[in-house]
């Protein structure tokens, strides 16, 4: 840092200066804009571009590093914006099969560098939730889902009575976002980590009054 | 490692007689016998190998200069590695930067022993000369075993570095949207049955930053911090952070200063 003789200087050009000694939020932002760029490099399928922060990631993460919650009128935003990116079972089906629910459920796999390219991801879901009670082995980042039909009361998610529960959850799994802004749920069909049939599948394990979840 | 693997089949009949047990008593039960398995093991921690390999390297005239590494300067004077881990990542007057274990040890091998530090640096992981810079962090680590951390916010680029780290550290993106935050902002917290510590705050003695480098049971490896970023990053779907890049200096710094007054537990045991 240069030494700078105060005196001669105009304010404006003094409260630049502080600025850069000492950067603010901006100038740390910048920062490590370049420290992202210069550190990572593309391996197997995990190429660059993921370092590429949609809006949404880049207001929910700048938030979290002010250690405040996302503002009233972004939040709003990111949800009706995500909301519209939603789609919904072409055939109007929005459940499948719960045990082929559970293995996708139970996986994993998928969209790291060590993975390949096919189709073949899991919905990582027992990572972080509770799901049947015989799976004992179940993280607790979110919500457990055991009961989860019954305890919102569909004992036959085809009805017109249990519809709103069934597309409520058809959106949480889709895009998180669209119910909570910053979520840290994976937007598993917006950003096509599951396929429609594997969101139906897992919908059956939690809405299928056969499912072991709602015994 | 023999003992080793006798101990990881007990560990595993473990895992599967609480597995089957149902509910949080199997919890507990799966716990438990972890527990039990890190006490057995405290006798003959396989990561002892590495050490004694390590000092040995230490010690050895090696490289193109033939010359030791008894001279390097790990941040508290020329061959002092009592508590060098401890202060680590800081930033280094002769090369002008921020440097953890393992880059400064790099600039140690190049500047001491003649070896290149680019090749060094671009080694895979367990492979070559990144196999004896394995050995040798763990003796050096191993030298600050029960005692503090205590990394520096002294100069400015350290204190640069928290703040970039602060950032990376909640940085969302990827296919899955994770951030380190995800699994490591809250108290409390498990994937699966594997408990997370908070990394934004001290998580206490032993745990999170302090516990690196650490013997891995479930692969019989010794994972040192730079390693243990780089399969973060690729859990959380990322791409490939570079060896000693900036951003997992970084990541360090801002551990290691949340981890202000942690006891080291080095080299522990992992899952």
């Amino acid at each position: 840092m240069k030494k700078i003789n105060l005196a001669l200087i105009p304010a404006a050009v003094v409260f630049l200066a502080a600025c850069s000694a000492s950067p603010s939020g901006g100038g740390y932002d910048k920062m490590t804009a370049d420290v992202v760029k210069s550190s990572f490099k593309a391996k197997g399928i995990a190429t660059l571009d993921r370092l590429n922060q949609d809006e949404a990631n880049r207001l929910c993460s700048a938030a979290e590093v002010a250690g405040k919650p996302l503002d009233e009128a972004a939040t709003k935003a990111i949800e009706a914006a995500s909301m519209k990116t939603v789609k919904w079972p072409t055939d109007g089906k929005y459940l499948g099969d719960w045990k082929a629910g559970e293995k996708v459920a139970q996986s994993g796999k998928g969209l790291s560098w060590s993975d390949k390219a096919d189709r073949d991801n899991g919905g990582n879901c027992y990572n972080c939730h509770q799901i049947t009670k015989e799976e004992i082995s179940f993280g607790t980042i979110g919500p457990s889902l055991y009961n989860y039909g019954k305890l919102r009361g569909v004992t036959d998610p085809n009805s017109a009575a249990g519809m709103e529960i069934v597309k409520y959850t058809w959106g949480k799994m889709w895009n998180a976002r669209a119910t909570n802004a910053c979520s840290l749920m994976p937007r598993f069909g917006h950003n096509d980590i599951l396929d429609e049939g594997q969101i139906k599948d897992v919908m059956a394990l939690l809405l299928d009054p056969a499912s072991p979840v709602n015994k | 490692m023999k003992k080793a693997m006798a101990l990881r089949q007990i560990f595993v009949a473990a895992t599967l007689t609480a597995g089957v047990l149902g509910g949080a008593h199997a919890q507990d039960a799966s716990a438990d016998a972890i527990a039990k398995y890190r006490e057995m093991l405290a006798d003959g921690n396989p990561a002892e190998l590495f050490e004694m390999k390590g000092e040995e390297l230490w010690k050895q005239k090696r490289g193109p200069k033939k010359a030791s590494l008894e001279q390097c300067d790990l941040g508290k004077g020329p061959g002092v590695i009592d508590g060098a881990l401890l202060e680590l990542p800081k930033y280094f007057a002769d090369t002008g930067r921020i440097q953890d274990l393992e880059t400064r040890l790099i600039t140690c091998m190049e500047t001491l022993q003649g070896f290149n530090g680019e090749e060094l640096l671009n080694t895979s992981y367990g492979k070559d000369e990144s196999k004896n810079m394995i050995a040798l962090v763990t003796y050096i680590a191993t030298a600050s075993k029960g005692k503090r951390f205590n990394v520096s916010q002294a100069h400015e680029q350290e204190r640069n570095m928290y703040e970039v780290g602060k950032r990376l550290f909640f940085m969302r993106s990827g296919p899955h949207d994770f951030s380190c935050a995800t699994c490591h902002g809250q108290d409390g917290k498990r994937i699966r049955l594997q408990d997370l510590p908070n990394l934004t705050t001290n998580p206490g003695d032993g745990v999170g930053f302090a516990a690196w480098p650490a013997y891995r049971v479930s692969n019989g490896q010794l994972w040192t911090m730079q390693k243990r970023l780089n399969d973060c990053y690729r859990q959380q779907r990322f791409p490939e952070p570079k060896f000693g890049s900036d951003a997992t200096l970084a990541l360090s710094i801002y551990m290691g200063v949340n981890a202000k007054g942690a006891e080291s537990a080095i080299p522990a045991l992992k899952r």
